[in-house]
């Protein structure tokens, strides 16, 4: 086990795969020459040269969809669309041919591409190139996805997604890339279903994913702390599909639930775990499940109303105090 | 061609018609639903294109219109009728319809929906094509509108950049959807918007297919020799609407009549009879012949076949117990 940071971590494992198999190649604008915005790709334009580690023009829609077409016969991408606000425009062929073809064609095709991409509020980076976007992605048939909150959840789905006969999407974040964590020497394979508890607790369950999980836990350590509440935090690494049992089992341990989510409460993934939470251990509730999520706002440059509409560590512990009557 | 090519060319456009004449028919008796886009009119672009092509060898994919394509890579027409049907014997099992007709097997990737949507994809296949070192080419068919989608743009200069071998068969048929191309298009030649990309482009008269098999034949050899992308543009008509949902109001008589003099099927016929290679009593028994495996055939399958079970409503929509789903083979 070593500590490497989390760009270190999917450059790894797509050097391995590519080392492993000569049909695994990756695509994006400036992944090549420049090594990739993030470094996710660093070195591999000249361990692999150009035909496998290419260099796009900046047409987004066109590139994943040649990538598409290149995975129905063999070929393994993995697609780096360099911040997810460009995924729009890569959603005609994500949404119409990637994660339909299987079934549009009977199960004679499928369209095993990985499609990386940071989403997430940065620094000021303004409206056009702050969203999150996974509401959107988790809502697709036919589409795997996943947000690793650690390195080593980085390096293991990485290479699961690549090796898998589905299309994954990853969502990643510009603010992670330089987090380190430890990350298994040889091979491992994370899996692309299922959740993890990141922290035991009796209290309330904490369910957060990605950046997010990283508040829950400050705000875990703060309420363990100051108020003697002690949450149980619950990694929801896959999106697509969610994972109904963990959520179900965490839920019937604590009765309680907070889902912190970095994106705007409406349509999210806020609201589909207190769905499922009704579905499936309604009567185990103690309290109303709470979100905690963006305002519904494009997300503003200036670094004062920027804060303002991101939730932070300090919004669970409130909701969780209100939850507890405190 | 050879005259024994030229006859079989002609039965194989004859039946191209007479299926897509009874598609509607099936249509109007509600027997296929959805949409149904149909070919007549245009037999001689996919037939000259996959004469001067490897059938079965090289990759084929295109739009909705996309029923005599996957006939022509070797689909079988009773699976493609059937598909229509919305059986589970159908070549997408009944998953897909009409506009998304798949035949892997034969290399036919697909009818895809969305105007534009196939051309990066055929750019795709044509990168693994290249990468595998295979001598197969992707060949791409769309009409003249999908031309006006980004895609269009992005491909030929990815296809251009990295040198794909990808031919891109342009079936200028006029009109998207009911909208006449002088109306929609800036530039109306389709070929001549292809010179920003510096790919090879030529244009030639879509209803005769023996001038689409000589134009296809440089194409296709341009693009297996390594030499890159090409496009070909195909002036032709279709002769209904659209779709089946389109009244066809748009177009002017006199437009259809000239059209419909240059049908390709009466000119190759008519070439043929002068020739003495056929006498119009072979004509007419060669029709006869299609009508009977049509309706013998094709539709008593698609009709007597089952349809696809509601339990397996949610086969295919992802793979089956893929193990990297639970984090690798264990």
């Amino acid at each position: 086990m070593a500590a490497i940071m989390y760009w270190e971590a999917l450059q790894r494992a797509q050097d391995e795969e590519m080392a492993r198999d000569p049909l695994v190649i990756v695509m994006g604008e400036d992944v090549g020459v420049a090594g990739g915005t993030y470094k996710a790709t660093k070195g591999l334009y000249d361990k692999y040269g150009a035909e496998r580690v290419i260099d796009t023009p900046i047409s987004e829609n066109g590139f994943t969809g040649l990538a598409i077409g290149a995975s129905f016969i063999g070929v393994r991408p993995v697609i780096e669309i360099m911040s997810v606000n460009f995924a729009w425009l890569a959603m005609d062929q994500i949404f119409n041919s990637a994660a339909k073809v299987r079934y549009m064609s009977g199960g004679q095709l499928t369209a095993p591409v990985v499609i990386r991409s940071p989403g997430g509020t940065a620094h000021q980076l303004g409206a056009q190139h702050s969203a999150r976007m996974e509401k959107v992605f988790m809502g697709i048939a036919g589409l795997r996805v996943v947000t690793p909150s650690t390195p080593k959840q980085a390096y293991g789905m990485l290479k699961a997604a690549i090796r898998c006969n589905d299309p994954v999407f990853i969502n990643e974040h510009e603010l992670m890339y330089n987090m380190k964590g430890e990350v298994p020497d040889g091979d491992y394979f994370h899996p692309l279903e299922g959740s993890e508890v990141a922290r035991p607790g009796r209290d309330v369950t904490l369910f957060g994913y990605n950046i997010s999980v990283h508040w829950c836990l400050e705000a875990a350590e703060f309420l363990a702390t100051h108020h003697g509440i002690d949450c149980e935090v619950v990694d929801l690494f896959t999106l697509s599909p969610l994972d109904r049992a963990g959520i179900k089992a965490s839920v019937s341990k604590t009765h309680r639930a907070v889902i912190a989510e970095e994106a705007e409460a409406p349509v999210g993934v806020g609201s589909e775990v207190i769905a499922i939470i009704n579905e499936e251990c309604f009567f185990e509730l103690d309290a109303a499940p709470l979100r905690v999520s963006a305002r519904n706002v494009p997300i503003p440059y200036n670094h004062k109303l920027e804060k303002a509409a991101i939730p932070s560590a300090k919004d669970i512990v409130h909701a969780v105090l209100k939850m507890f009557g405190k | 061609m050879t005259p024994a090519d030229k006859k079989r060319v002609l039965r194989e456009m004859l039946f191209a018609r007479r299926f897509e004449e009874r598609c509607y028919e099936a249509y109007v008796e509600r027997k296929i639903g959805g949409f149904l886009h149909l070919y007549p009119g245009q037999e001689a672009c996919a037939q000259g294109v996959m004469e001067a092509a490897r059938p079965g060898h090289d990759y084929v994919i295109t739009g909705y219109r996309d029923h005599i394509h996957a006939i022509k890579c070797g689909a079988d027409p009773k699976a493609v009728m059937a598909e229509l049907y919305g059986k589970e014997t159908g070549s997408s099992k009944g998953r897909g319809g009409s506009m998304h007709i798949f035949d892997v097997e034969h290399h036919f990737m697909g009818g895809y929906a969305l105007v534009g949507g196939p051309f990066p994809l055929a750019a795709g296949i044509a990168k693994a094509l290249k990468m595998k070192g295979s001598d197969a080419i992707s060949i791409c068919f769309l009409g003249d509108a999908a031309n006006n989608q980004g895609t269009f743009h992005e491909s030929l200069n990815m296809a251009k950049v990295w040198n794909l071998p990808v031919l891109y068969v342009c079936e200028n048929n006029l009109y998207g959807i009911g909208t006449r191309i002088d109306r929609s298009t800036a530039v109306v030649d389709q070929y001549k918007r292809v010179s920003g990309y510096d790919i090879p482009a030529v244009q030639v008269d879509g209803q005769d297919v023996e001038v689409v098999y000589q134009a296809a034949k440089i194409a296709v050899d341009h693009v297996r020799s390594g030499k890159g992308p090409y496009f070909l543009e195909l002036m032709t008509y279709r002769y209904r609407g659209h779709s089946m949902s389109d009244s066809n109001a748009y177009r002017a008589k006199d437009e259809e009549r000239m059209w419909s003099k240059r049908d390709p099927i009466i000119m190759l016929r008519d070439r043929l009879v002068e020739a003495g290679e056929i006498s119009l009593d072979d004509y007419k028994a060669m029709d006869a012949g299609i009508l009977h495996q049509i309706e013998g055939e094709i539709i008593k399958f698609a009709e007597e076949s089952p349809e696809p079970s509601v339990n397996e409503l949610e086969k295919y929509v992802l793979a089956d117990n893929d193990p990297y789903v639970r984090g690798g083979a264990r």
